[in-house]
């Protein structure tokens, strides 16, 4: 969707300010929202895509202004009440009342080291034959869904290469929407700095031989 | 931690310099949080578990020993370039947001940035979380149209022969950068090259200074 996170290109945000010495979390509940946001996700109620689409529907100026544990607080908060595991009233009185829902099984203390080390692989077994090869240009469909997609908008509509073929992974666009992996074929595809900004670019600085890299599943590609 | 409030992004000191939003919030997860404990959804052992993993134990030095081990040895490099995952694997760092990695090679001729315009992916399980200014909006929408600017944001200014090439990480593969090796640092070890290898240049937002005292 072409909400607030989708932001590549976009100005006028200023400079880019680098706090020196900057703790992981700067208020306890930022360190709450990441281990319960990482606990939940143990709980196996929605997948990854389905999280970041839950963060990325926050209203645009909402994002905007928000910090990043915002978007999480929002993200998770949303997806408890889809689910229906709390609801504003628990919430306002503090008291549990809707059902508990009995697959959900709480990621255990002595469980979070092999669960954060095994992490989540997205890659699945191959089903067919990649349509694209390495060194074949290729265009990016020109679609802007209201849902889920991980084509950003300044790269659609766009000629590139293939540059590698990272293999067959879970397709976003239909996890997210609670359709299924789908899993597909994964690229990497290369586009010339100007092909995306022009001649000039935003700052006059774009050279010959600059390039922008994205890694997009094969619906997101058409031969030349 | 402190109780001060904090631009946790520059472009929203306006917003969260409000104390009273601070408290709000707070509140607000912590009510959340104990719902779901009472309900059974979450342990609040392990999301201290989780916290704890991040702030003591995976972090950016994971990258820094993946890298000097690039420098210093050979046999590694060619696998880091050519089997990255495995790699990395290889020196236990398997946790998660590194479950697919590749390694991009800075060199004189080529400067390599790593950026996620539409949300925030980085390599937890070599740089740990990520910066606020990594998830920052400033960041995501420049680096991708304006690098060599967001370099000079850094205090950063490539040569001119040098080509810069962005990763979008749009999908979950995650990007490490292996930054150029400094000078002077022929007679170090693979342990003391570590120490010098911050976790910006991994990110492509610094280069490595010259070892002093050599020439």
């Amino acid at each position: 969707m072409n909400g607030g996170a989708d932001l590549g290109g976009m100005m006028g945000f200023g400079p880019v300010v680098e706090e020196q010495d900057e703790p992981n979390f700067h208020e306890d509940w930022e360190a709450r929202v990441l281990g319960i946001t990482v606990a939940l996700g143990a709980c196996g109620q929605w997948n990854l895509d389905q999280s970041r689409h839950a963060r990325e529907t926050m209203p645009t100026a909402q994002y905007l202004n928000a910090s990043y544990y915002e978007i999480w607080l929002h993200g998770i908060t949303k997806l408890l009440h889809t689910h229906e595991m709390i609801d504003a009233q628990e919430l306002s009185s503090g008291t549990a009342r809707l059902p508990v829902k009995d697959n959900c099984n709480s990621l255990r203390p002595e469980d979070v080291d092999r669960v954060l080390m095994a992490g989540g692989p997205v890659n699945r077994p191959i089903k067919d034959e990649a349509l694209f090869a390495v060194g074949q240009r290729v265009r990016t469909i020109n679609e802007h869904p209201l849902a889920h997609t991980r084509l950003p908008r300044y790269a659609r509509d766009k000629t590139g290469t293939v540059t590698f073929i990272h293999g067959f992974h879970v397709f976003p666009d239909s996890n997210a929407k609670g359709e299924g992996e789908q899993p597909t074929w994964l690229y990497k595809v290369s586009f010339d700095a100007t092909t995306l900004w022009g001649e000039s670019g935003s700052g006059g600085k774009v050279q010959a031989g600059d390039k922008v890299h994205l890694d997009l599943w094969q619906p997101y590609l058409v031969a030349l | 931690m402190t109780d001060k409030p904090t631009g946790a992004q520059p472009h929203q000191a306006d917003h969260t310099d409000s104390h009273s939003h601070l408290t709000d919030i707070d509140a607000r997860v912590r009510a959340l949080e104990s719902l779901l404990s009472e309900k059974g959804y979450i342990d609040s052992a392990a999301v201290d578990a989780i916290v704890q993993t991040y702030e003591k134990k995976i972090g950016p030095l994971n990258g820094a020993q993946v890298v000097a081990k690039a420098w210093t040895d050979n046999k590694f490099n060619q696998w880091l370039n050519e089997d990255p995952t495995a790699a990395i694997h290889s020196l236990g760092y398997t946790s998660r947001q590194g479950e697919h990695m590749v390694a991009v090679f800075n060199s004189a001729s080529v400067h390599h940035l790593v950026v996620c315009t539409l949300c925030s992916c980085y390599p937890w399980s070599v740089l740990g979380l990520p910066p606020a200014w990594y998830k920052s909006a400033p960041y995501r929408s420049k680096a991708v149209i304006d690098p060599r600017g967001v370099l000079n944001d850094f205090g950063v200014e490539l040569g001119a022969n040098t080509s810069v090439e962005v990763h979008d990480s749009t999908a979950e593969i995650r990007y490490l950068v292996v930054p150029e090796r400094p000078a002077n640092s022929d007679h170090l070890s693979e342990r003391e090259l570590a120490t010098l290898v911050t976790r910006n240049s991994m990110i492509g937002t610094a280069l490595l200074a010259p070892v002093e005292g050599r020439s």
